[in-house]
């Protein structure tokens, strides 16, 4: 398994940390059920044996925090971005709603 | 059932071995059951055994979707020990100690449990205070544990590498009781009292839905039709979130890759199981010669039961550093099996809030030494719908009441415990 990251190019896997499931969100502390929102986002997790988006850091490379679309069952890899883009689809995306 | 004994092996010696006979049925799913355990690992053939044996269940399935001991119970690196820490997992791991040091006393079976000790080596002084702490927390509880300075661990293994420059060996912790088992035959074992009992293993049998009416389970979907069952328990560790996903729950659990290792056979080098406390190796050596080591997980999801390079790198660097004599001995195999990572790396075993639906899983990469006592507590929680009061604490909702029992310390981040 080699992660092709958009700055560096393709780069063995021990460059990089996991830092797990990339979906969940943090959730709304003043929402009223908060406490079951926050236990799932801590603790619960989707944990699919298909398509699973999840955070890499490149620590010994460009530093970039990565969101990595990986099919877990056989470790290929479909998909690489850069956090930052996703988080800023996602600000825009929210923009749009609201 | 066929008594195994040093006499029926010479009565077979001497009728040329006509008389053995298959060791458990290959039973065809009937229609409905009281209690249906869905995976044929060691788990699961545990908790069908104890359903039948202790509980006195007579109509007991266990569902699996490939063959008996294809899992994880024959992918593990053999080691039982219960050299833990905490209030709630001592006396559990404990229970199953004892349960190892009799188990083949009652099922008949030789499992080749070897109590030939373990012990963890520590390199700094506060490693050393930290063991001293975890040996008295375990002779607290009635384990036994010896904490052993550099001259009795060089007593008894004196080709580790005491002076390595960077983690040189100040002690360890020794518990003698602990050892190893022969895996396969804890999972055959298991099959057969299980089976004598009158237990149908259904094999090729995968579960791909439940029946759910009114919040309570009626019964499950297979690939061989509907079986009808008020009571299911789920012990299917590695798929743990797949298998409950079709319940439509999701749990605290993430599946991850652990390697491990066995080299050519060799003669007798290392009569005990020895682990690196500077890095994380751990080794010994199987009955027919093959040093069966092993280390961290690959720390990422998965699903693929193999693993990367890295860390097999990280692993052997491990064992070179612990056991420099290692760097010419050839790795004959490596694989991967799927650990079911809890949040607080420790087991569930509880209730679902499906009524009649019992979980058993999270085991992390700690499962077979708890075998016996997982099957136990599990068979006492579905067959009573009461947990076992040495299993209490291993529960479902402790991540929402803020109980969890994280014994390594690393919150909750699953690839770390």
């Amino acid at each position: 398994m080699r992660i092709t990251c958009p700055c560096c190019g393709e780069r063995s896997l021990d460059e990089f940390v996991y830092h797990g499931d990339a979906t969940v969100r943090r959730p709304d502390a003043s929402a009223p059920d908060a406490m079951t929102q926050f236990t799932n986002y801590v603790f619960i997790r989707a944990n699919p044996a298909g398509a699973h988006r999840e955070l890499w850091y490149h620590s010994a490379g460009c530093h970039a925090w990565l969101v990595v679309t990986r099919v877990v069952a056989t470790h290929t890899i479909v998909g690489v971005e850069l956090a930052r883009d996703v988080a800023a689809r996602r600000v825009h995306e929210n923009r749009e709603v609201a | 059932m066929q008594s195994y004994s040093l006499f029926s092996v010479l009565r077979e010696s001497l009728r040329g071995h006509t008389g053995w006979r298959p060791t458990w049925r290959d039973a065809a799913p009937k229609t409905a059951y009281d209690i249906v355990v869905i995976g044929g690992g060691g788990h699961g053939l545990a908790t069908a055994y104890y359903l039948a044996k202790k509980f006195g269940e007579a109509r007991v399935a266990v569902l699996e979707k490939g063959w008996i001991g294809g899992g994880n119970v024959g992918r593990n690196t053999t080691i039982v020990r219960s050299n833990y820490m905490l209030p709630g997992n001592i006396p559990f791991y404990e229970m199953s100690m004892k349960l190892w040091e009799n188990l083949e006393q009652d099922i008949n079976y030789n499992a080749m449990v070897s109590q030939r000790g373990v012990l963890n080596l520590c390199h700094s002084d506060a490693q050393r205070d930290a063991f001293a702490r975890r040996g008295n927390a375990m002779r607290i509880h009635g384990v036994d544990a010896e904490l052993l300075d550099r001259e009795a661990v060089r007593r008894m293994y004196p080709f580790l590498d005491f002076d390595n420059g960077r983690f040189p060996i100040h002690g360890g912790l020794l518990q003698r009781r602990g050892g190893t088992v022969r895996h396969d035959a804890v999972a055959w074992g298991y099959a057969r009292a299980a089976d004598s009992h009158g237990v149908d293993i259904i094999q090729n049998c995968e579960v791909t839905g439940f029946r759910i009416q009114n919040g309570a389970v009626t019964g499950v979907e297979t690939t061989r039709g509907f079986i009808a069952s008020r009571k299911v328990g789920v012990a299917v560790a590695g798929n743990s979130s797949r298998v409950m996903a079709l319940a439509g729950r999701h749990m605290p659990i993430e599946s991850h890759v652990l390697q491990a290792f066995v080299t050519e056979g060799l003669k007798p080098v290392i009569d005990g199981v020895v682990t690196f406390g500077a890095g994380h190796f751990y080794i010994s050596q199987s009955d027919k010669g093959g040093l069966v080591f092993g280390g961290d997980l690959d720390g990422y999801n998965s699903y693929a039961q193999r693993g990367n390079l890295p860390v097999i790198e990280d692993v052997c660097e491990g064992g070179m550093a612990l056991m420099p004599r290692l760097g010419r001995v050839r790795i004959l195999r490596s694989w991967g099996g799927i650990m079911d990572m809890s949040m607080d790396g420790s087991p569930i075993i509880d209730r679902t809030d499906i009524a009649g639906l019992y979980f058993n899983g999270g085991w992390c990469y700690g499962g077979f030494k708890a075998t016996p006592a997982s099957g136990l507590c599990f068979a006492h929680l579905i067959s009573r719908d009461e947990p076992h009061p040495l299993a209490r604490v291993y529960r479902l909702d402790r991540f929402t009441t803020g109980h969890a029992i994280d014994e390594k310390g690393m919150g909750p981040h699953p690839n770390l415990h």
